[in-house]
């Protein structure tokens, strides 16, 4: 299955958000929730091996946009049993535009047995653009060794690079590296970027990294932080980069 | 690539005895010792296989880069930027390591010891590409850039600074690690042998990054013509990177 869905924001009356553009492809549906405001829902399992899904953001300058989904996204292998899987994957293309906010936080990416994966995030910001970026991959369902997945996450502000990331899982002789991810069985990020201090949510922090147990709030090179996790489950890898999250963000 | 020459620099650069610093740093390991995640041989060996297969191919790639850099600004007599490409200068290579690199505490590490491997190199192989990079990064070039840098002037090709990269990823860890937990040196020397198809591995994959730039040109809107080089990063090695920084008794710096 290819598809591509599209969103973009626009100014509307009164300095407030409209969705100019929601344009959902299924199996990846847009849900309008509120202002600003949207779900992605999965109408239909996956992605499968051979599914090429794709999701193009443009946060408009001044805009606003909140983007969540309901469930986590379980990657599965191709339908053909038998002969080798098919990669499956899911690009995220985003342009934040100057003044401009967005808050992308989805549930988790479960990666079960057999699948293999290619997860690629593009994030082009404006200078003074305010993102929380939230990423969270799970190694397998409960009890199950992952398949093979490849991430790529690259954040571009003002034309400089601020932060480039791959992750690769399901080669166990690197994942259980005390190196790599140790014995956690989840892996995730949350991004933060904008000019400290006018950030709505509070005050980016600036400076010196904070640590806690299993997480850590990275200052970047750049304009932004990177809370960083790692956890045997799913719930305490949110604990722990919400925990990063508010250390980041003081308010 | 032309026909393969023997390169008596490349040993000089990945000598631990080359006096540039880099025996006061562990690469994370004094930090996992701390931990308990590195306890033994085979802990040790999973810690060294895991950082080579992610900061030790980055900084492999980098420091292709960095002796490909090198090499076409001495002949050119500068680092500028053909028309209509990408910027592509020491700063913005620079800035791609430091964009890879999540962790202040691993930049600040990877600074000094560039900065000091830079200074030695500048006496050894005095050359106005290596004053370039100087100039160019006055805060000091990230580690892999300046081994780069250093090893393209003394005429090494990027595969040959990928592997010195790549030996340095992985050779750092394994003496601290011979040294806190008083393992058996032969033993660890046996791991790195282990280690030398991957080591080979990574050294391949740098000299292609460096040379992919030439054939395949990014968009323009790139950052630099750097960035779609490798950037697999391990999170771990973050968080241990950040408590070492914090720990109250420590041998290496980092």
């Amino acid at each position: 299955m290819t598809a591509r869905a599209v969103l973009a924001t626009a100014p509307g009356p009164g300095g407030r958000t409209v969705l100019a553009t929601m344009r959902s492809a299924p199996p990846i549906t847009l849900r309008r929730t509120g202002p600003g405001q949207v779900y992605l829902v999965a109408t239909a399992a996956g992605p499968l091996g051979g599914d090429d899904l794709a999701l193009d953001i443009d946060v408009a300058p001044g805009t606003a946009l909140d983007v969540r989904s309901v469930a986590s996204t379980l990657v599965l292998p191709g339908p053909r049993p038998g002969s080798a899987p098919e990669e499956s994957s899911m690009t995220i293309t985003a342009r934040i535009g100057a003044g401009a906010s967005l808050r992308f936080a989805p549930e988790p990416t479960v990666l079960a047995a057999g699948c293999r994966h290619r997860m690629t995030v593009r994030l082009e910001l404006a200078p003074d653009a305010r993102v929380l970026w939230r990423e969270e991959i799970v190694f397998g369902r409960y009890g199950e060794a992952p398949g093979r997945c490849r991430t790529r996450f690259d954040a571009v502000v003002g034309g400089r690079p601020l932060l480039r990331q791959e992750f690769t899982v399901g080669d166990p002789a690197i994942d259980a590296s005390p190196a790599v991810y140790g014995d956690a069985r989840c892996v995730g990020g949350t991004l933060i970027t904008g000019p400290p201090g006018t950030a709505g949510s509070g005050s980016l922090l600036a400076g010196e990294a904070v640590i806690g147990d299993g997480w850590a709030v990275l200052p970047l090179a750049g304009p932004g932080v990177l809370v960083s996790a790692l956890a045997p489950d799913a719930a305490g890898l949110r604990r722990r980069l919400e925990r990063g999250e508010t250390a980041a963000l003081p308010r | 690539m032309s026909a393969p020459s023997l390169n008596a620099a490349l040993l000089l650069l990945a000598d631990s005895r080359l006096p540039a610093g880099g025996h006061g740093h562990s690469g994370g390991a004094e930090a996992a010792i701390a931990a308990g995640a590195v306890r033994d041989l085979p802990t040790l060996a999973a810690f060294l296989r895991g950082r080579l297969a992610t900061s030790g191919l980055v900084a492999a790639c980098l420091a292709a880069s960095a002796c490909a850099l090198a090499a076409s600004s001495a002949g050119s007599g500068t680092a500028g930027d053909p028309a209509g490409a990408p910027p592509g200068g020491w700063a913005e290579l620079d800035a791609e390591a430091g964009a890879r690199t999540a962790s202040p505490a691993q930049r600040e590490a990877s600074r000094v010891q560039g900065r000091l491997l830079l200074r030695t190199a500048r006496r050894i192989w005095p050359s106005p590409v290596l004053d370039g990079l100087a100039r160019a990064v006055p805060e000091g070039a990230h580690h892999p850039v300046a081994l780069g840098a250093a090893a393209g002037v003394a005429g090494c090709a990027p595969g040959e600074a990928a592997l010195a990269a790549a030996y340095a990823a992985v050779t750092g860890p394994a003496t601290a690690a011979v040294r806190l937990l008083g393992l058996d040196p032969v033993a660890v020397h046996r791991l790195l042998a282990d280690l030398a198809p991957d080591l080979e591995r990574a050294a391949s994959t740098g000299s292609g990054a460096a040379a992919s730039p030439a054939s395949v040109p990014p968009p323009r809107t790139a950052a630099s013509v750097w960035a779609e080089l490798p950037a697999h990063s391990a999170p771990a090695l973050d968080l241990l990177a950040e408590r070492h920084l914090r720990a109250g008794l420590r041998l290496f710096v980092s």
